[in-house]
């Protein structure tokens, strides 16, 4: 059974125009906050690659690049579908061009999968070589401590860019199911733009990570 | 019609810089390799920001909050490294 739609306007806006414009700069604001949380992390990377180039040139080198390049390329393609998604929810025609929305969403969830798959296999493959920061880390080549710094970053920012594409999914998953279920999809148009701008997010911040991690010491 | 290709030309687009900046990390370029990288990686950061968030359709106010998250970053990043640079 189809749940009631939402309320058209909410009484503290004046009209459907001002209170998507206050979701969105809600959003932007959010991810305003997010960028100085990756960027803050990111300039701690740069600090210690800028005092040990060779180093972080010779950690980089066991990093999986062929993973990577998949991870990447996975998160590209789930950024497009959620694009379109966005495309439809706000198509004049109506039913038809939304009835795919719930498809293009859950593809893109399920390539959310497929990345945090193969992170997964990457983690494993990286905690057996002895990659993993701590006590049972052991590396070849020069600086060790400063190639196990390398992993330190490596592993917090993954991991936390993890639990964004994580977060990023339940609220993809959830927009599926609405959009399927509501009998007047097109009063959620806001509710998937704003969760397309939190997954696109999450992609922008892979595009950094990707050279970072993967792309160091590679060429001859 | 054009405008729906918009997002499928970006894909193809954000996926050839991506088998270029592999491809450019196996070049002999010494200390150019990471800044080159870089500079792919803000071109993919711009079309993904343009087209797929459509950050210049949103109000003032939106994108003015969302540019000063990167003002406080370069703020922040000055600050740090006029230390660490200077040592």
């Amino acid at each position: 059974m189809p749940e009631p739609a939402p309320a058209l306007v909410a009484p503290q806006f004046e009209s459907a125009t001002q209170q998507r414009q206050a979701s969105l700069l809600g959003m932007w604001i959010f991810l305003s906050t997010e960028t100085l949380l990756f960027g803050g992390a990111l300039l701690g990377y740069a600090v210690y690659r800028m005092q040990h180039a060779e180093a972080f040139a010779a950690a980089g080198r066991h990093t999986l690049l062929l993973a990577g390049t998949c991870n990447t390329a996975i998160l590209l393609l789930s950024s497009y579908l959620v694009a379109r998604a966005v495309q439809r929810m706000e198509d004049e025609e109506g039913r038809g061009a939304r009835a795919a929305v719930p498809r293009l969403l859950t593809f893109a969830v399920a390539l959310g999968t497929l990345f945090l798959v193969i992170k997964g296999f990457e983690y494993a493959h990286e905690i057996r070589e002895g990659l993993f920061p701590g006590a049972a880390f052991h590396i070849e080549g020069r600086d060790p401590q400063a190639q196990q710094m390398f992993f330190i970053l490596y592993f917090t920012l993954t991991a936390l860019h993890a639990v964004h594409v994580t977060i990023g999914m339940l609220l993809l998953a959830f927009c599926a199911w609405k959009v399927h279920r509501s009998s007047a999809p097109q009063r959620l148009a806001t509710l998937v733009d704003l969760t397309g701008l939190y997954w696109h997010f999450v992609d922008l911040v892979w595009v950094f990570l990707f050279p970072l991690f993967y792309l160091l010491g590679r060429s001859p | 019609m054009s405008l729906s290709k918009q997002p499928l030309l970006t894909l193809l687009a954000l996926l050839a810089l991506l088998a270029l900046t592999v491809g450019a990390a196996y070049l002999p370029i010494g200390a150019a390799q990471l800044p080159l990288a870089l500079l792919i990686s803000i071109a993919k950061a711009v079309l993904i920001v343009h087209v797929f968030m459509r950050f210049s359709h949103g109000t003032g106010v939106a994108r003015l909050a969302f540019a000063a998250g990167f003002v406080w970053l370069v703020i922040i990043a000055t600050l740090s490294l006029s230390d660490y640079l200077t040592r």
